[in-house]
């Protein structure tokens, strides 16, 4: 049974889209940010398993085609940026100072909470990309010897409070220009973020997805010299 | 077989990426390097948009369906996440309230700055 479930290039797909289909019927029928098909679809797959008795690994390998296409995937996040390219190109100047503002931010808190806290190195690796799309998060973790599996689940939870919080928090710090709200949303929460900036309006949107990438792209050149410098 | 043409030139992206990241000393993963050439590519005309666009939106419209079978993983992490319960929530709640604040106040700032010439002071 062991030897056909992890040789098996079916059932791990099927389980896979199996739940992620699940949590977007969910997700659609409640309306609720927290019912994240990805976050639901993980969980169904964690019950099944539990349930099942099927150890990880052999899931794992079942669910390998769906992994293999993560690469690629990550590379075409270049081909919605080069379609914004000219909306980047307008406002240059404060778009990359609020993408820079709050990866630093993101990477310098995420660094103090590991010094007061004294995570080990692999502890705080998981938690340096959890502002950032999870495409680059979980390999940014997976570099610095983190778990990307941990940076998962603190990326999408992540998501789903910027998500939840993105249109009280503008309103309380008086960020009212519709390309600031975008870059703070993206930035910080990325694309589950995105999905509420969407919601509030065009640019809000537009900005929002090309901070993801931008951001997730600076993460991914700075984390390494903080994780080397301090951690 | 158009589309498997233009998943085949992602693919030679990626691959560039992966040499990249095997030649270059920094724990950049192959991925952000990939993104980067792929940028490139398109913007010095190396690569047309039609040449990778279809295949390239639907990876990209498929990747939370992707992300499982990582995320998962978690469920061999029980032990870890006790732990870790502490920093998981710091940084998943005022971290990322404190970043959005930062990253758009700064947009916001700057934008007005160069827009009128002159500090708004806000």
């Amino acid at each position: 049974m062991t030897e056909f479930l992890s040789s098996s290039a079916a059932w791990g797909v099927v389980l896979t889209i199996g739940g992620f289909a699940l949590g977007t019927l969910i997700n659609r029928k409640t309306g609720k940010t927290w019912c994240n098909p990805l976050l639901l679809g993980s969980i169904f797959v964690i019950l099944l398993l539990s349930l099942w008795e099927i150890p990880y690994p052999e899931y794992r390998a079942s669910a390998s085609p769906l992994s293999y296409l993560l690469l690629p995937a990550t590379v075409s996040l270049a081909i919605p940026l080069y379609e914004k390219w000219e909306l980047l190109k307008t406002n240059l100047a404060a778009i990359f100072a609020g993408i820079f503002a709050g990866v630093l931010t993101s990477l310098g808190s995420i660094t103090v909470l590991a010094l007061l806290l004294k995570l080990d190195a692999a502890q705080a690796a998981s938690l340096l990309p959890k502002s950032v799309t999870t495409a680059i998060g979980m390999d940014v973790a997976a570099a610095l010897g983190g778990l990307p599996s941990l940076a998962g689940a603190v990326i999408i939870l992540t998501g789903i409070t910027g998500n939840l919080t993105a249109q009280w928090l503008c309103k309380a710090l008086k960020i009212t220009d519709p390309l600031a709200k975008g870059i703070g949303i993206g930035t910080a929460s990325h694309a589950i973020g995105t999905a509420k900036a969407l919601e509030m309006g065009q640019v809000e949107g537009a900005m929002s997805s090309l901070a993801v990438a931008l951001a997730g792209v600076v993460t991914a050149f700075v984390a390494p010299a903080l994780a080397k410098l301090f951690l | 077989m158009k589309y498997v043409f233009q998943f085949c030139r992602i693919l030679l992206v990626c691959l560039l990426g992966e040499v990249l990241a095997n030649i270059l000393p920094l724990p950049v993963p192959a991925s952000v390097y990939g993104l980067v050439l792929m940028l490139a590519a398109l913007k010095l005309g190396i690569l047309r948009l039609d040449q990778v666009k279809e295949a390239g939106t639907f990876l990209i419209s498929i990747l939370p369906l992707l992300f499982i079978p990582a995320a998962a993983g978690v469920m061999e992490l029980w032990a870890e996440l006790e732990a870790m319960l502490l920093p998981c929530l710091i940084a998943v709640i005022p971290v990322t309230l404190v970043v959005m604040g930062v990253s758009g106040r700064v947009a916001q700032r700057v934008r007005r700055m160069l827009d009128t010439g002159a500090d708004q002071n806000d």
